[in-house]
């Protein structure tokens, strides 16, 4: 728990609004949990005080509903369908524009998307990992994609530790939670009182700075790590903890894939709530008037028709060989491509599925020992 | 495998025209192409095995085999099929017309390490397409290399192009011409049949010789396993992949084949990085 | 070459419909007038241009084949058109009205009509494919605004429109909407049906009832056992399959099957 350091200190419950303050004048859109659409989501706060109590949310396969935390908290929730993805990695947006003269002659220009300085309050630590990961991929070095780029070194990130993970969580087994430990620019940990607070860069660091908070006590900052340490404790559901890159990818025939294949809706849900799926289709939007064309790019997903398509044949012609791309590149071929496996245990396309499908289930029965001739 | 450094163009197409068309069979065409920008022309280099992206005003990007001689440098050509919304788009165009291009991308045949060796080429279908601008490359510096072995299959007679090349190819001292279609047509010159079957024909010494194979996966893997059974070594056996690209810089996702991205990574890779995938349907 | 200096001719018919999907073109305000300098609106009942006849380049066909008068008359609307495009659910797969054809329609029709001697009516309904051959199919009920745009842009462009099979699945999710599946346990028709109605009903806190027809890879059976599992009796997860595209092959067979179950 490095995050809960010795430059700790104590935001008192009362004051949070303080914090929020503090960010907005910074200049700050804030983004913070709202409900909507009988989910917990991230939406503008309208005001500095306008950060919820009590949310939460119960999980399980395919299966997610609102309740009430009895205590009151502020983020005594674990996660909603999404979080940091949507604000660094657009849905749907514009690459390029090109017009076209009457004569037919072509003149392109690159689109980049206006964005506002925006803080996220209440991200997890499985969510920093991801991002660490779409940066890998989008800001590869040499390679940064504009887009993105814009968009990311906006994001001032406020992070707090989980105390409550969902029956769906298992980031305790990834090793990417349930307490931050990098990647954020401020990092919270809730008690009852208030809430410890670390920097974790110059720009968190000076936003804290202006609040002039007390130092947090040791038996407070003690009661961080054992609520981290519960938390984890609390998870149910494991990935393994080794790599799985050479268990999955020995078992591509394994008679699984069909089995998940017939229950898979190839609806490509899990995709979109995955923080660190990046797939995404390009296309062109001409304007009616026959001058212009717009060339952007939406989400796309493995488990689509169009993903595989070549024209001839289809790679991917069946959801079997769908769900096999997407769970070995994820877990396995993800290790190749970026050092480490693409899951970091949010358990968001287990409560997702709209069948249930559960990721770690479907690991457990692909790599267990006895193997079905 | 050459890691020729390249611009990297993951911005807007540059403006190019068409230079020159050719129809070379019913549903084949070449577009000859030119940047707009005089300098951009100019500074353009590729290496045999690239690709560009060609973009239709209004519908969108493919990802075009560059076919032309690397040395040629006021024109880029590339051999199209006619065959989804923007290659269909793209065969209506006629010299004169605009269109976008950025590239080149991905890595190309491994040009380097031929030298000295026989030169054997299997290609199906359109896969003659990536390939052709290999023989250029060789025929320009014929006397750096072996034998040269050009092996072809198409499935239909008339799927094949640039029959008088073939015939000129044919002709030329140390240079081996094979082709097979499927079905054959009258005055079909050639092998009817599998194109599997003409290796047996081919003269090259496997221990001394580089392979480069382009087409249907299936032809490849069976040419594979039959210039492996000849003895070629596994490290001189090379082939151009064909995936979904969309991004053409390792973004977008589609080309994914295991951790590679065949875009980015390949399109031209060798035996040893790709034969246990492609083992797997649906991969 | 310069676009704006051929004009293609464009008609649209009707058929056994509603006019929804006209209305898509209607509703496109001042796109209208951009599109009208463009393409030639020949023939447009509801817009009013007459002039059924005669011969276009683009044929939009809404509506199913559903009288005897509709049988005769898509055969004289193809041999006038270069390209036919069938727009909407009944000229897609034979619409609402292709409920019909599994029941005794002259049973309804003698019970609800004063004098049903005046109804021709077809014993089926039928999509436009099932006639004469079809350029390109929109599906949909009704199709919006976009969608046709698209396909007007695309086809002055000379080129194919684009078709996308995806599911809504893919759209709601684009649009950040938390599945109502998942948050609700309400039988949404999201995960079979295509997308291009960018996810109306669930954006609304409601199930899709798959107006849009059925995507690619549609895992009906996966889908009416989730059904089953939320709680949905055999027939009720049928009548799911049985709405708006009740005569698409894909959920014809679904409902079938899901009956074949209660009748077990």
């Amino acid at each position: 728990m490095t995050s809960l350091s010795d430059h700790a200190g104590f935001l008192p419950l009362a004051q949070l609004p303080s914090l929020v303050a503090q960010l907005m004048a910074h200049g700050y859109q804030c983004l913070g949990p709202a409900l909507e659409n009988d989910a917990i989501v991230m939406r503008e706060l309208a005001t500095a005080d306008s950060l919820p109590r009590g949310l939460q949310a119960e999980q399980a396969p395919g299966r997610y509903r609102l309740t009430q935390d009895p205590q009151q908290r502020y983020f005594a929730w674990a996660n909603g369908p999404q979080a940091i993805k949507p604000q660094a990695f657009a849905p749907q947006e514009s690459l390029w524009r090109v017009e076209r003269d009457a004569a037919g002659a072509l003149t392109f220009a690159a689109v980049l998307p206006a964005v506002r300085p925006q803080a996220i309050i209440g991200v997890r630590a499985c969510d920093l990992a991801a991002l660490a990961l779409q940066d890998a991929h989008f800001m590869r070095a040499g390679r940064r994609d504009a887009q993105y780029a814009q968009r990311r070194e906006q994001l001032f990130l406020v992070a707090v530790q989980c105390a409550e993970p969902a029956a769906t969580c298992f980031c305790a087994s990834t090793g990417d939670g349930p307490t931050p430990t990098a990647g954020y620019d401020i990092s919270l940990a809730e008690l009852a009182d208030g809430f410890i607070t670390v920097a974790g860069s110059a720009k968190g660091a000076a936003v804290l700075q202006a609040l002039a908070l007390a130092p947090a006590t040791p038996q407070q900052i003690e009661t961080a790590r054992q609520q981290g340490e519960a938390a984890a404790a609390a998870q149910t559901r494991t990935l393994p903890s080794h790599t799985l890159r050479d268990s999955l990818m020995s078992q591509l025939e394994h008679p699984r894939w069909d089995e998940v294949a017939a229950r898979c809706l190839a609806c490509g849900n899990c995709t979109a709530v995955c923080p660190t799926c990046f797939c995404h289709a390009e296309l062109d939007e001409p304007a009616l008037d026959g001058l212009s064309s717009e060339h952007g790019r939406i989400w796309d997903s493995c488990f689509g028709e169009s993903h595989g398509h070549l024209h001839g044949f289809n790679v991917r012609p069946d959801i079997r060989s769908r769900y096999r791309q997407w769970l070995t590149h994820k877990l396995a071929t993800w290790h190749d491509q970026f050092g480490r496996s693409g899951c970091v245990g949010c358990g968001r396309c287990i409560a997702w599925c709209p069948v249930g499908i559960d990721l770690t289930a479907e690991v457990a029965a692909l790599t267990a020992s006895e193997v079905p001739s | 495998m050459n890691a020729m450094p390249h611009p990297v163009h993951a911005g807007p197409p540059h403006a190019a025209t068409v230079v020159a068309r050719t129809q070379e069979s019913p549903g084949i065409f070449t577009l000859q192409l030119r940047l707009d920008d005089a300098a951009a022309q100019a500074a353009y280099r590729f290496a045999p095995g690239q690709f560009n992206m060609l973009y239709l005003y209004g519908v969108g990007e493919v990802p075009i085999s560059i076919m032309s001689d690397p040395e040629e440098r006021d024109v880029i050509g590339h051999t199209i099929r006619a065959q989804g919304r923007v290659t269909q788009g793209l065969a209506a165009l006629q010299p004169g017309d605009t269109l976008g291009l950025r590239g080149p991308f991905g890595r190309g045949w491994p040009l380097q390490e031929m030298g000295g060796r026989d030169v054997v080429l299997v290609t199906g279908g359109l896969g003659c397409a990536p390939v052709v601008s290999v023989i250029h490359y060789v025929l320009r510096r014929r006397e750096r290399f072996g034998k040269l072995v050009i092996i072809q299959g198409v499935k239909h007679a008339e799927d094949l192009i640039w029959r008088e090349q073939y015939d000129r190819w044919a002709k030329l001292p140390d240079t081996q011409v094979l082709v097979a279609a499927n079905e054959g047509a009258a005055l079909w010159p050639w092998h009817v049949g599998r194109v599997t079957e003409l290796f047996s024909l081919a003269r090259f010494n496997p221990e001394r010789a580089v392979a480069m194979m382009c087409g249907p996966e299936g032809m490849m893997r069976a040419a594979a396993d039959s210039l492996l059974a000849r003895g070629l070594p596994e490290s001189h056996l090379y082939l151009s992949m064909e995936r979904n690209m969309q991004c053409a810089v390792g973004r977008c996702g589609h080309c994914q084949f295991g951790g590679a991205f065949v875009c980015r990574d390949g399109p031209v890779f060798d035996w040893g990085q790709v034969k246990t995938l492609l083992a797997h349907r649906g991969y | 070459m310069n676009a704006s200096t051929i004009k293609p001719r464009v008609a649209v018919h009707k058929f056994s419909s509603c006019d929804g999907c006209q209305l898509a073109l209607l509703n496109l305000g001042e796109d209208l007038l951009t599109l009208a300098e463009r393409v030639e609106l020949v023939h447009f009942a509801e817009a009013g241009p007459l002039n059924p006849d005669t011969d276009v380049d683009i044929a939009f066909v809404e509506g199913s084949v559903s009288t005897p008068e509709d049988l005769e008359r898509i055969q004289h609307v193809r041999a006038h058109s270069r390209m036919l495009i069938a727009i909407g659910a009944c000229a897609t797969s034979g619409g609402i009205q292709g409920l019909r054809n599994n029941a005794d329609g002259a049973q309804w029709i003698a019970q609800i009509y004063s004098h049903p001697e005046a109804i021709a009516s077809l014993q089926h309904s039928t999509p436009i494919a099932r006639h004469v051959k079809v350029d390109f199919e929109l599906w949909g009920c009704p199709v919006n605004s976009r969608q046709m745009l698209a396909v007007v842009n695309a086809l002055l462009l000379g080129v194919a429109p684009r078709d996308n099979a995806d599911k809504v699945c893919t759209e709601c999710k684009r649009h950040g909407y938390p599945c109502v599946m998942v948050t609700r346990g309400i039988p949404c028709m999201g995960p079979v049906t295509r997308a291009g109605c960018g996810a109306l009903c669930p954006g609304l806190g409601r199930d899709c009832y798959g107006c849009y027809g059925p995507a690619e890879s549609a895992n009906t059976d996966a889908l009416a056992a989730q059904f089953a599992h939320l709680g949905l009796t055999p027939q009720a997860v049928a009548q799911r399959f049985q709405s708006i595209n009740s005569q698409a092959p894909v959920f014809l067979a679904a409902a079938g099957k899901a009956r074949t179950i209660r009748d077990e």
